[in-house]
């Protein structure tokens, strides 16, 4: 099954399972379904919870807002994440506020949708990863969309949190498959945690080095682990967690080496990265070899025409050489 | 002594008189007023922390509003919000501790003036970013409790926020049960409306097929009675921006008036407090006294109570 069609079942079955779960975006209703057609089948369903909004991101994110301060579930689509920027309001001074500025925690069931990232020739404004802009606001969890993640049970994940999130989901996934098909490598799930570890008879204790990233950056990820493996004997362990924040370092720990590494698809500065590479400090520092090192896209905007936007995007072989260059150190 | 609806002429002003209003409309009203008399009292003696802004000259829209305003109602307050919680609730001890970061305060101290969240009711203090919530209560509310509505208080100055369109947009499209109330007090913090809105509430209102009324009169009855049957049709699904011209008497928040002598004495004028003084003596004395007495009491006793207690829960 494609991730698409995961993330779609987890929409019908959202509304299906819970009867105040609302969906609303822009253009979500069939037969058009949405601008990456996350949404098909849902509004012929179910006419009624399945909303189609003006081109409003500040007025539908506080729609859902409002939705969800009178008890109901609601799911909000961004077209595009980058057009998250103008929900930035409602999101941070509103709904994420909320939660707790009233003396009281207020629960709000809320999502906000954002079909991420790059490698689609959308240029600039239209294939951002603004997860980092997001990061660090109390009230407001941050997850990811991931090929080893069940997308049914991420949205309850979040719906359980009982405060608004964020759900960035790399659109470069969605036509890719879930889980992954490479024998050389085997993945087990730790409570939220993905674990993909080389598929050897006899694994390594350790692996030579540690790569933390976010759904949408996993399967670059395993692309260079596979080469490292296979050109140069080096073994690497992905670990995917499925929220981003507040992250859960203390159950990335048990996994990590003395060679840790995490790579996000966001540009330079700023990044989740950085949050991490502090946690796993504060936590591990003694048993690391050096600092954790981030992989990233460059410090730019990104670019349109192909050939310029992979020179700025995280790239496979940007993995795969920050960790040789990790190990050499 | 006679009492009459129909409001007589003021010889001396050439304006309608204030009919007589209810006891209870009369108490709130005085309660609200010397509400924020006292607060503005107590930052002077610096026995408040932060900010507030007071609602003094404006006591009379939440009063109008309430009989037209049921518990099923959702209301959106804003920054200027003391009055419009009064009006709701009649709960001086809570607000106020609310305010001071007293035991007992609505919100845990954590919201202050302008956060505050109790039944459905919700204010915040960034213009312009309830109405968008509104119109998503409004949509549960035609759902989920066919009649009810969802009520927004914002100012004339509030209609710079692109925030206002959106909703506006959505109510009038989805025909939601949303009235907005606009407290146009002819300035928006230092700016006067005349050089922050080009057009008019009304003409905004119309570019969205929205209902607009106009409210001049500072008498809750007359108010009442005009707006009854509008309050009636957005019930129905038919959204409302109901303006009202009114007066901001005292500063913006603290000490920080900057208008005109002009513009200050023109409010004055037009404050309901000495214009009913004037026009119902007797009715006026007989609460003023009492409800000057009730906030007194309310400041003394909330002021004695110890800090209000919170552990942050995000
Ligand atoms: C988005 C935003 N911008 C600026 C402010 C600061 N501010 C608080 S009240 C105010 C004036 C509001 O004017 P108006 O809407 O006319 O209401 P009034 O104060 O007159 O009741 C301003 C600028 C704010 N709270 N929110
Ligand atoms: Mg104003």
């Amino acid at each position: 099954m494609r991730v698409a069609e995961n993330l779609n079942a987890a929409l019908h079955g959202l509304l299906d399972d819970d009867p105040t779960a609302y969906v609303l975006g822009e253009d979500v209703l069939d037969p058009y379904g949405g601008a990456f057609k996350i949404t098909k089948g849902l509004s012929t369903r179910f006419p009624d919870r399945v909303i189609t909004t003006p081109i409003s991101e500040g007025a539908l994110t506080g729609v859902a807002a409002g939705l969800a301060l009178t008890g109901n579930t609601a799911v909000a689509e961004i077209m595009f994440g980058d057009f998250a920027a103008l929900a930035f309001d409602q999101l941070c001074n509103f709904a994420a506020k909320s939660v707790s500025m009233y003396g009281s925690r207020l629960p709000l069931r809320m999502i906000v949708r954002c079909p991420t990232g790059g490698g689609r020739g959308y240029g600039p404004t239209h294939s951002q990863s603004l997860q980092k802009h997001f990061i660090g606001m109390p009230g407001l969890a941050l997850y990811e969309m991931s090929p080893f993640h069940d997308n049914r049970e991420v949205f309850a994940a979040m719906v359980e949190r009982g405060e608004p999130c964020l759900f960035f989901e790399d659109k470069i996934l969605y036509t890719r498959p879930m889980g992954q098909a490479d024998p050389l490598f085997t993945v087990r799930r730790d409570g939220e945690l993905a674990v993909v570890d080389p598929a050897l008879p006899e694994p390594a204790a350790r692996p030579d080095c540690v790569i933390v990233a976010p759904g949408g950056t996993a399967h670059r990820a395993l692309g260079a682990m596979r080469s490292l493996l296979l050109e140069e004997e080096i073994s690497c362990r992905l670990l995917v967690p499925s929220r981003l924040y507040p992250l859960e370092v203390g159950a990335l720990l048990p996994y990590l080496g003395e060679v840790v590494l995490v790579a996000e698809e966001s540009t330079a500065g700023g990044t989740w990265g950085g949050e991490v590479a502090h946690l796993v400090h504060q936590r591990a520092w003694d048993r690391l070899r050096g600092p954790v090192r981030l992989v990233h896209s460059a410090a730019s905007v990104i670019p349109t025409a192909a050939h310029l936007e992979r020179e700025v995007l995280i790239t496979e072989s940007a993995i795969h050489r920050a960790v040789r260059e990790a190990l050499r150190d | 002594m006679t009492e009459t609806l129909v409001p007589a002429l003021d010889p001396a002003t050439g304006r309608p008189g204030l009919s007589r209003l209810s006891d209870d409309d009369l108490e709130l009203l005085l309660l609200i007023r010397h509400f924020e008399l006292k607060l503005l009292q107590l930052y002077g003696r610096g026995e408040l922390n932060g900010t507030t802004h007071t609602c003094l000259g404006q006591e009379y829209v939440p009063v109008a509003l309430r009989t037209l305003l049921g518990p099923a109602d959702f209301v959106f307050s804003n920054h200027r919000g003391h009055g419009h919680y009064l009006a709701r609730f009649g709960d001086a001890h809570g607000l106020l501790a609310e305010i001071m970061g007293r035991e007992g305060a609505v919100c845990g101290g954590v919201g202050g003036s302008q956060h505050i969240h109790r039944d459905r009711y919700l204010s915040t203090g960034v213009q312009g970013e309830s109405l968008p919530v509104a119109a998503g209560v409004a949509l549960h509310l035609r759902r989920t409790d066919p009649g009810a509505l969802a009520c927004v208080y914002i100012g004339d100055g509030t209609w710079g926020e692109g925030a206002v369109y959106e909703a506006l947009n959505l109510a009038a499209l989805w025909r939601l049960p949303l009235l907005v109330v606009v407290e146009n007090n002819g300035i928006a913090q230092s700016t006067p409306t005349a050089a922050q809105m080009a057009g008019t509430v009304a003409g905004r209102a119309a570019a969205f097929g929205v209902d607009h009324h106009l409210v001049v009169s500072g008498d809750v009855n007359e108010i009442r009675a005009g707006l009854e049957p509008l309050v009636a049709r957005v019930r129905e699904g038919r959204p409302l921006a109901a303006e009202f011209v009114t007066h901001r008497l005292g500063p913006h928040s603290k000490g920080d008036d900057t208008r005109p002598p002009e513009a200050v004495r023109a409010a004055a004028e037009n404050d309901w407090y000495a214009r009913y003084a004037q026009d119902h003596p007797e009715h006026f004395h007989r609460f003023d006294g009492p409800a000057r007495a009730l906030v007194e009491g309310v400041a003394d006793e909330v002021a004695a109570r110890p800090p209000s207690r919170w552990s942050p829960c995000a």
